[in-house]
């Protein structure tokens, strides 16, 4: 079991957490004039990273709050956790 | 090659079974050749076969980063059906069906094929109604399926519980009939052998780690044995597409999950077919060894170790113990983890690329093993002709553009 460090309410187990997919995606500012490529790219196209990946997880049998997670997807440990509005490169 | 018959078996049981030839030739690299499958899966071999056998392609390489039965082919449930709801993966799957009912002839090897039947059990009214909706689609496109009522179940399957007062009554299933089991490991060595029977080079321990190409066109790949020159490059690599994929300086809408499987310790027959549930999520098949083999589940998140979370094991034997309580004394021998790759429609990727000359076989997701064959004779009809199959062509890279995706994440009998 993961032990996963929550930003607002410290390591829990793994299992009172969901995980909500790949970190700083963005709805297109103008999504009018975008093609179809572009859309499939926003819709479809995630980041795969064997190593490193900058990831979403919410706390949904806790604070139920949102944070961005650094985990290696080869060890599954994580290296670092943040609230939504910082930086995971911060420290 | 030698064929195995009676014949042989007799001949070589009275030599002390000393003269049994080799299944297949363990290759070193050659310097180039017309056509390379990277990944010596089910999908990578059976490719390697069709290619030879259907468009006559001899001078062809499997490379496998491990050894051939290592991967993914020998770590997952066995299951072989075709009751898919949407057309285009109905069709797919039932061309694979029926070249698994005579594969073992078509390549004289026992996969030991078994049509046991599957059955996918409804638990609630809507569960019921998709089950109606799936077996008549199923039916329009020409696959066996019926709808079965809970008696029905009960004198089948003796062992399951379906008393009405669970937290998940059984209220009916969907049956496919001709749906069963195989033998994972003898499908990868079946087709390797009778791939290379056919002149196919079979290179295992051989990993590629660059995609050459000389602006669009595909010129050779770089592995850990030499380069190896060819203008036609087939990508079958199970959990590790987006990787190959990177090398090519292609993106692929595949997100790779860890997906487990377990292995009872051996007991006397008791199920003889394939039970499984979408709403309690578990599947569950018994071995001819006697061990029951059940799967579940993917984890939520992205990862390439090969091992799973405890919460989804937990998960899996509370779904298997819902439908079969007399199996919570059971113990479980063995657990692995795979990585699978999932796409956002849970539709596979058989495709051509954006770069000539390089295809790639992928996201197959939780339901890859059934697919081996048709999957082996639409990609080699792709690499040999430079197009798709009718069979393959909704599996387009394109139709992430297009907008014609083929949601089965329905249909495919478990969640993904």
């Amino acid at each position: 079991m993961l032990l996963i460090t929550c930003p607002y309410c410290g390591p829990r187990d793994q299992s009172e957490f969901s995980y909500a997919g790949e970190a700083g995606l963005s709805l297109p500012k103008y999504p009018d004039s975008l093609s179809d490529e572009e859309w499939a790219d926003y819709l479809f196209y995630r980041k795969n990273p064997k190593g490193q990946h900058d990831e979403l997880w919410v706390h949904s049998a806790g604070c139920r709050r949102y944070f961005k997670a650094r985990r290696d997807t080869v060890t599954y440990l994580f290296s670092g956790t943040c609230k939504m509005h910082e930086s995971l490169d911060a420290d | 090659m030698k064929k195995y018959n009676a014949f042989a078996l007799l001949k070589n049981a009275l030599s002390g079974n000393v003269n049994w030839q080799e299944n297949w030739r363990d290759a070193a690299p050659k310097k180039s050749y017309d056509a390379v499958i990277v990944g010596g899966g089910g999908h990578g071999l059976a490719t390697a076969y069709y290619l030879a056998k259907e468009h006559g392609m001899r001078n062809i390489a499997v490379l496998e980063k491990g050894w051939i039965g290592g991967g993914n082919t020998g770590r997952n449930t066995t299951i072989v059906r075709s009751n898919y709801l949407w057309t285009e993966a109905a069709n797919f799957y039932e061309k694979s069906l029926q070249l698994w009912e005579g594969l073992s002839h078509d390549i004289n090897y026992n996969v030991m094929f078994s049509a046991r039947g599957v059955w996918s059990l409804g638990h609630s009214l809507q569960d019921m109604r998709d089950i109606q909706r799936r077996v008549a689609a199923n039916r329009l496109n020409g696959v066996d399926a019926e709808v079965m009522t809970p008696e029905q179940i009960k004198a089948a399957i003796p062992y399951i519980n379906t008393s009405p007062n669970t937290r998940y009554p059984i209220l009916g299933a969907s049956l496919q009939r001709r749906a069963g089991v195989a033998r994972h490991d003898a499908v990868a060595w079946g087709f390797a052998r009778a791939a290379n029977a056919l002149g196919v080079d079979i290179i295992q321990q051989c990993e590629v780690t660059g995609i050459r190409r000389d602006g669009e066109q595909v010129t050779g790949v770089d592995t850990s044995r030499g380069q190896i020159a060819t203008s036609k490059v087939g990508v079958v690599v199970a959990g590790h597409s987006g990787v190959l994929a990177e090398m090519a300086g292609l993106r692929l809408p595949i997100e790779s999950h860890p997906l487990q499987a377990y292995v009872s310790e051996p007991v006397k027959p008791m199920l003889d077919t394939v039970v499984m549930s979408n709403a309690v999520h578990g599947y569950v098949s018994q071995s001819d060894k006697g061990e029951l083999v059940i799967g579940a589940g993917i984890d939520s998140y992205n990862g390439y170790g090969q091992r799973g979370s405890f919460d989804v094991i937990e998960h899996a034997m509370q779904a298997i113990i819902e439908l079969f309580p007399m199996f919570s004394r059971m113990r479980m021998l063995r657990q692995w983890g795979g990585i699978v790759d999932v796409c956002p429609d849970a539709c596979p990727i058989v495709s051509k690329t954006p770069v000539k000359g390089l295809y790639f076989n992928c996201g197959w997701g939780t339901g890859g093993f059934k697919a081996t064959p048709g999957s082996g004779w639409a990609f080699a009809y792709t690499l040999a002709h430079d197009r798709p199959h009718a069979v393959n062509a909704p599996f387009s890279l394109e139709r992430f553009t297009t907008g014609a995706l083929i949601d089965e994440h329905g249909a495919a009998g478990v969640a993904h």
